[in-house]
């Protein structure tokens, strides 16, 4: 009945104009229509007042028209940017709180609080006012491990959420530059989250500093002149915290808005893509309407991951600055490690061998420290920005991809990927590489030397293995649309045959395994078989195509064609006695007739 | 956008209908891919299987049976009354558990941990309980069907397009751009020079650099002193394998006293001489060396001091210098050594530099050479 009673609460009834009934509907119930003011209760010519106050300011009515019931698909993996945006919101949120109470200074001061041992010390204002907000602010310290929960929590949904996106094609044609804001957005939340892991102005934060301004002195010509400016004179100096600060609490923040702002407005454009199966199409969405089934859910979903990063902050420690003391130069900082989302530069920095650095022509070149730190995430970055159009440029693919891959339909991309996380995982073990010494008693030598090995090797023994994987997964696919389920019923024929009796699977279950379209190898154009009759001649970029092309789809499996499984069916197979060797057979390099076919390096 | 939108949404109602309006059941009616091969001619047997088209709605418990929705109505509002008890915890917690300013440590940090505690599971309770019910809400009690909705390809129509063109092309003839070289290479100008002041402006951020990377705060004579606890320091002091933090003498009188501290925090090591070689003995005082305590890789205080093996580790990225072979790197990351402060002892007997680093400590950078 709430539905029914939705269009009157949303502006029904206009004095002077027909506000629509049920929307999408077209059912609404007769109570709804009726204009206002001829009766109703009171509570409904209040809320048909307010609406026809914002339909005559702003069009409201058109706004609810048109958005209102708009459809989003539901999937488990959808609610991973979820995480990202809510953890945002609660980043705000605490955020705020802390600005309150934390002064972004290094002007020395004279500690005074509760935590004894520090009391009477000379610290900066903003690791006193860091402490004060832990101790003497009730509820600070939960404040301030929310805060740090929910950054850790948002890194890792914003990564985790470009893996889902990666592995299932999302990125394809038309969002891929909804990919590049969202990478973009990554980048940016390990820039956010370093800056605020510095403003306690502790001991860690301030080795953290220590090194940005050692990475800043590696960079070539100007490296010197940028950390100067930087930090407002040599490092540590006292101009770079309230920058930092500035950067944290204002700059980052509003551009954070502004991308997930554009990032969101492009998926309700885009309208969401769908996990593939019966009656899903590239022509249609299917799921349930924003107002009010998706809102309840999402809005629902902020506050369970609101509550659980608040646990989570209640019950694990992070980050106790009282533990490390202020920032100093020069005490020791044993087994110092960095948030999570800088692992795997800190890991990189550890892995590159000393010899990296070079002189010439009287310049120090430290490639030791640029390769690992900032060349290294540029890269990756550049090539994550740029994998759309790469596989678009392989595939030739020009329409629109609403329905996403299953990631076993695409080995090679899923290959890609696993590598890409091999890659970054050994990166981050690496920087845990002196945990890893003492907690497993290793030389940390044997260890450094035995990770610089695999960082190389494993990621390609990943691709294939992900791969082989992939294409297996598609054969047993083959194998349950020919041959449906094994019931382990063993049937014994008069003649003596012994077979397991295979069960059909339903249309619809088939339908997932056969929906997707197996790409084919390209073969650049031949002067004399040009399909766009230009007759030009082969060019690099037909060349470069090709052999891309074929590093992608040599390997394949084609999905099931109904001829195929009427043939299965006719010899026997189908549902009768159990595997047949028919099928998954392997044929030497791409012959495209040979349909249906597996296809073989 | 919104016109069309309406109208191809299709509700739960409409769809039941089989293969109702703007919904063909075939997946090949959308616009086939590059390389799809096409369908052979006069063939029977399909190319591709057929979309089976949503599956039936299977009613939830909550729509069969009155009694289950009832019951899960019952959930939710046990969830948000759970809510409720929740906020009232944190509350009670916020008032009650107080941080006094005269406890013991231990007691201050147990009673900070209560104070957490209390407060973060009320708060969760609060927060989580809302968003677990209005999800069950949704789940159990709201429409359980899927609605359909039609997607249109982004791109605009033809006639769309060739308005839009025709619209932009108009509007540059009617500005003039094109027959007006003058004011189109004035204004580029204009515009590529503007933000030359905004990038001048950036200049007074810091000073230039200069020397400040290459010059620390010791100097021939000065007395080394112990770190934090401060003292100057006798050779006698040390005995052999032992290690000290230091600093040199009036640093924290300095101007800036962090940024000094920062370039010249200094490790004393004695060793046996025989230990040292040629080049360590050169600035070694009775076996007793002095070496930068910045990290040559990323700027870290190199402080983890190995006695048997005489080597000395970086905490953050596992440089390891030899301190019997002047600090050469042995592992890890940095490629210089550790640079040595040459020492001596002055006529009373005392730690000094017998001159300042004759190279920068810390990082490389460029202009290092």
């Amino acid at each position: 009945m709430s539905v029914t009673d939705e269009p009157a609460a949303t502006g029904a009834g206009g004095e002077e104009i027909g506000v629509p009934d049920g929307t999408d509907r077209g059912t609404g119930g007769p109570s709804t229509a009726g204009p206002a003011g001829s009766g109703g209760t009171r509570t409904a010519r209040a809320a048909g007042a307010v609406g026809t106050f914002a339909d005559e300011r702003f069009g409201a009515s058109r706004i609810v028209r048109g958005f209102a019931r708009k459809v989003f698909p539901d999937h488990w993996s959808f609610m991973l940017g979820e995480i990202a945006l809510y953890s945002f919101v609660v980043l705000l949120i605490t955020g705020v709180f802390l600005t309150l109470f934390y002064v972004p200074s290094v002007a020395p001061t004279t500690y005074e609080g509760s935590y004894a041992p520090l009391n009477g010390q000379q610290v900066s204002e903003a690791y006193a006012s860091t402490l004060r907000l832990s101790f003497d602010v009730r509820g600070g310290l939960l404040v301030r491990q929310i805060h740090h929960w929910s950054a850790l929590v948002f890194a890792a949904a914003i990564l985790v959420h470009m893996f889902r996106v990666f592995f299932t094609g999302a990125f394809r044609k038309p969002r891929e530059l909804n990919w590049v804001v969202g990478v973009v957005l990554a980048l940016l939340a390990i820039f956010e989250g370093f800056a605020g892991y510095s403003l306690p102005d502790d001991l860690l934060s301030g080795t953290g500093l220590r090194i940005a301004s050692s990475i800043l002195l590696s960079i070539p010509f100007v490296g010197s002149y940028l950390s100067s400016f930087l930090f407002g004179g040599e490092f540590p100096g006292e101009a770079f915290i309230p920058r930092l600060y500035t950067i944290h609490v204002l700059i980052l923040p509003a551009v954070f808005v502004l991308l997930i702002s554009a990032h969101l407005f492009m998926v309700v454009l885009h309208k969401h893509t769908q996990y593939p199966g019966p009656g899903r199409r590239d022509d249609n969405v299917v799921g349930y309407p924003f107002y009010p089934v998706y809102l309840a859910k999402a809005g629902g979903f902020f506050f369970i991951v609101a509550g659980i990063t608040t646990l989570m902050a209640a019950v694990f420690t992070i980050n106790p600055i009282w533990a490390y003391g202020a920032y100093d130069p020069s005490p020791v900082t044993a087994g110092s490690q960095p948030d999570w989302y800088m692992g795997f530069l800190d890991g990189a920095a550890r892995l590159a061998p000393g010899w990296w650095e070079f002189t010439a022509f009287g310049h120090t070149v430290s490639l030791n420290v640029l390769l690992p730190a900032v060349v290294l995430p540029g890269v990756l970055s550049i090539v994550a920005i740029l994998y759309p159009w790469l596989e678009s440029f392989v595939t030739r693919s020009r329409r629109e991809h609403h329905v996403l891959d299953r990631p076993r339909n695409a080995p090679t991309r899923t290959g890609l990927g696993v590598m890409a996380i091999t890659f970054y995982l050994l990166l981050l073990v690496s920087g845990g590489n002196d945990i890893i010494a003492t907690q497993l008693h290793l030389s940390i030598n044997a260890i450094t030397v035995a990770l610089r090995v695999l960082v190389i090797a494993l990621p390609p023994i990943a691709f294939l293995v992900t791969k082989r994987i992939c294409l297996g997964l598609q054969r047993r696919d083959r194998d349950l649309v020919l041959h449906g389920r094994e019931t382990g019923r063993i049937v014994r024929t008069e003649q003596g045959e012994v077979y397991e009796v295979h069960e059909p699977i339903d249309e619809r279950e088939r339908w997932r395994l056969v929906q997707h379209q197996a790409h084919r190898p390209y073969e650049p154009p031949s002067p004399d078989e040009t399909g766009s009759g230009n007759g030009h001649s082969v060019t690099v970029r037909d060349r470069l195509r090709s052999r891309l092309n074929r590093f992608y789809f040599r390997d394949r499996v084609d999905p099931v064609t109904p001829a195929e499984l009427a043939a299965a069916q006719a010899s026997g197979h189908g549902t009768g006695p159990g595997h047949g060797t028919g099928e998954g057979r392997s044929t030497e390099a791409p012959s495209t007739e040979a349909a249906g076919t597996t296809t073989e390096r | 956008m919104t016109d069309d939108d309406r109208r191809d949404a299709v509700t739960p109602q409409q769809r039941q209908e089989p293969d109702s309006g703007n919904a063909p059941a075939v997946p090949a009616a959308g616009p086939a891919p590059a390389g799809e091969p096409e369908p052979p001619e006069g063939q029977p047997v399909p190319d591709r299987f057929e979309d089976p088209g949503l599956p039936e709605h299977r009613p939830r418990s909550t729509d069969r049976d009155p009694r289950a929705a009832r019951r899960a109505e019952f959930q939710v509002a046990a969830l948000f009354s759970l809510s409720v008890t929740g906020t009232l915890l944190a509350l009670a917690a916020y008032y009650t558990v107080q941080v006094e300013d005269d406890l013991g440590v231990a007691e201050l940090l147990g009673r900070l941990r209560l104070s957490t505690l209390l407060l973060g599971i009320g708060l969760f309770l609060a927060l989580f309980c809302v968003g677990a019910g209005v999800v069950h809400w949704a789940r159990r009690l709201m429409p359980g069907e899927e609605w359909t909705e039609h997607r249109h390809v982004l791109r605009g129509s033809d006639t769309d397009r060739a308005e839009a063109r025709r619209i932009l092309a108009d509007g540059a003839a009617e500005s003039g751009l094109g027959r007006r070289p003058l004011i189109r290479n004035t204004l580029v100008g204009a515009l590529a020079l503007a933000p030359l002041p905004a990038i001048a402006l950036l200049r007074d951020t810091g000073p230039l650099p200069e020397d400040s990377l290459s010059r620390t705060f010791w100097r021939a004579g000065l007395h080394l002193v112990r770190d934090p606890e401060g003292g100057r320091i006798r050779p006698d002091d040390l005995v052999v394998g032992s290690v000290v933090h230091v600093m040199p003498e009036g640093v924290d009188e300095a101007e800036h006293p962090l940024e000094e501290r920062a370039k010249a925090a200094v490790l004393v090591i004695r060793l046996d001489p025989e230990d040292l070689d040629q080049e360590s003995l050169g600035g070694a005082h009775e076996g007793i060396v002095a070496y930068s305590k910045i990290c040559t890789h990323m700027g870290c205080p190199v402080g983890l001091y190995e006695q048997q093996t005489r080597h000395l580790l970086c905490p953050c990225h596992q440089s390891t210098f030899d301190v019997s072979r002047h600090c050469q790197v042995i592992f890890g990351p940095a490629k210089r050594p550790l640079p040595q402060l040459p020492l001596t002892v002055d006529p009373e007997g005392y730690l000094v530099a017998a001159d300042g680093f004759r190279e920068a400590v810390g990082p490389s950078f460029w202009e290092r050479g």
